[in-house]
């Protein structure tokens, strides 16, 4: 780490890059006067997001977020919007008053301070250097989550189980 | 990836512009030749006639011809239309496609980014084809591009299972995710201690090939599964208002998307670029490779057309129980059976 930029000056650039496309995707879900415009930056934020993880090397997970979030949950999103209301032009009942702004500024600044003291106050984080190989491997992937962390995966499973079972239960009505 | 591709050897930023150039190049290119050889050739050979022959030799310009056409007529934008989704929702659908040819290898070297989460990645950028799609649907403003919209999310998504659990069995037989490493252990495989054309998966995966032919008709919204474009019932689907260059860019992008998946098809199932006598890293596979792999690329495209030739159109409650009910459960079992095989021997 010899200059300000470290030693990968191509991926720094690209995560600025990247970071600055995101923050105002991300501004303007929340100021979009329309449901589509916002759910369709909301996905802009989310392929970002999945630019940063490939810069990062985790491919897998990159991979993951572009199958899970982009190709079927915003997907979802956007069918529901369309399949009830989704007129092309400005919606008058998604306003923004003063005071679901000022909410939503003061939950967003609480948000970073917390988390810009948890990154920053950790101790010996700025000394940390990141290993020489950083591609990660499915195999790696794999083997942490079915031995280190193979408990919390498994409550994940059963939980997600429980999710199904109730959604069926919840759609049912005979 | 090796720098020493076919004997040239090239800087980091020469090695990416080429990818991206072949990537862009490959989908008119692909959407060309299956456009020519067979929705107008073979389709027309099967319904005893000869299809285009009067411009160029056998009517190979046609398409050519067609193509300038398009880009000549008037970019036209519904009134009422949201311009910026409307203007961007085929660019959408193309980028999913040119990023499809980015994982699909053709020789040992000859790969836009061998990945090690290959089929899965693949997967993953083919999934935000629907995106455009709804966008293409909402944004015209229009009741029948919203229905078409709406209509091919669903398929697509209730697809997307069968698709993904198919390719799981192969992956567990082959024991990587890798497509380069699936071509290898094809290609290292033995069928009853005889390893003379390996093992494809066709024969060992019979089950996950049909169920994957059947899944990509479906996502390539080709009859027996095109309701989203159904002229008789919805007009024209969510392309309904799309003229011009705009519209060129749905066309290319079915007609490629179908090329790419036969690709992968190719690679899962039938031994991808591997020759059989050869080395699996040996450079004349450079060469030999495209051309293997372009054949079966071809074969693949075959089926997927002569079912599209062939079969009327689906219901749309048929469709969506014949995902749930009978693909997904079957490519389910396969799963087990080959985890089970796979430990078993």
């Amino acid at each position: 780490m010899d200059t300000v930029w470290g030693d990968n000056v191509a991926q720094n650039i690209a995560f600025y890059l990247i970071a600055a496309i995101m923050v105002g995707a991300a501004i303007k879900v929340v100021t979009s006067k329309n449901v589509v415009h916002a759910a369709l930056y909301l996905v802009a934020v989310l392929i970002g997001m999945a630019g940063q993880f490939i810069l990062l090397g985790a491919e897998f997970i990159a991979a993951t977020q572009l199958l899970v979030y982009v190709g079927a949950i915003v997907v979802l999103f956007l069918f529901g919007i369309m399949l009830t209301r989704a007129q092309v032009g400005s919606d008058p009942d998604v306003d923004t008053t003063a005071a679901q702004r000022t909410t939503g500024g003061f939950v967003a600044f609480i948000l970073l301070v917390v988390m810009g003291y948890a990154i920053y106050g950790t101790e010996g984080l700025s000394e940390t250097k990141l290993p020489e190989e950083r591609v990660q491997t499915i195999a790696e992937v794999s083997d942490s989550i079915f031995s280190t962390y193979l408990v919390p995966f498994e409550a994940i499973s059963v939980l997600l189980l429980a999710a199904l079972i109730g959604a069926i239960v919840l759609a049912r009505r005979d | 990836m090796t720098d020493l591709v076919l004997g040239l050897e090239l800087a980091y930023w020469q090695q990416t512009s080429i990818k991206v150039l072949v990537a862009a190049v490959m989908v008119p290119t692909s959407a060309l030749i299956l456009g020519y050889v067979f929705l107008m050739k073979i389709m027309s050979f099967m319904q005893s006639r000869l299809g285009p022959m009067e411009s160029g030799p056998f009517g190979l310009l046609q398409l050519v011809g067609d193509g300038v056409k398009f880009i000549q007529k008037e970019d036209i934008f519904p009134e009422k239309a949201d311009k910026w989704v409307f203007a961007m929702a085929p660019i959408v659908v193309l980028v999913s496609t040119m990023l499809l040819f980015v994982f699909v290898p053709v020789g040992p070297d000859l790969v836009g980014e061998p990945v090690d989460a290959g089929i899965f990645i693949a997967l993953a950028v083919s999934s935000i084809s629907v995106i455009g799609i709804l966008m293409a649907g909402w944004s015209s403003a229009n009741k029948y591009s919203l229905i078409g919209a709406l209509r091919a999310t669903g398929q697509l998504i209730a697809y997307e299972l069968p698709l993904v659990l198919a390719v799981v069995g192969v992956v567990i037989q082959a024991g990587t995710l890798n497509l380069q490493g699936i071509v290898a252990a094809q290609a290292s495989g033995e069928m009853f201690g005889w390893g003379g054309i390996g093992n494809p998966y066709v024969f060992t995966q019979f089950v996950g090939f049909v169920v994957f032919m059947i899944a990509i008709q479906a996502e390539l919204t080709q009859t027996p599964f095109d309701m989203p474009v159904a002229e008789s019932e919805i007009v024209g689907g969510y392309q309904v208002e799309y003229t011009g260059f705009r519209f060129l860019s749905f066309f290319l992008a079915e007609f490629a998307t179908a090329f790419a998946f036969a690709g992968i098809a190719s690679v899962l199932f039938l031994g991808g670029w591997w020759v059989p006598g050869f080395d699996i890293d040996s450079n004349a596979l450079n060469f030999l490779g495209p051309i293997v792999m372009f054949a079966k690329i071809m074969l693949v495209s075959f089926l997927i057309f002569w079912v599209r030739f062939t079969y009327p159109r689906f219901r749309e409650d048929q469709l969506q129980s014949f995902a749930w009910k009978v693909l997904i459960p079957i490519s389910l079992a396969n799963i087990v059976v080959t985890g089970v095989l796979k430990v078993v021997f």
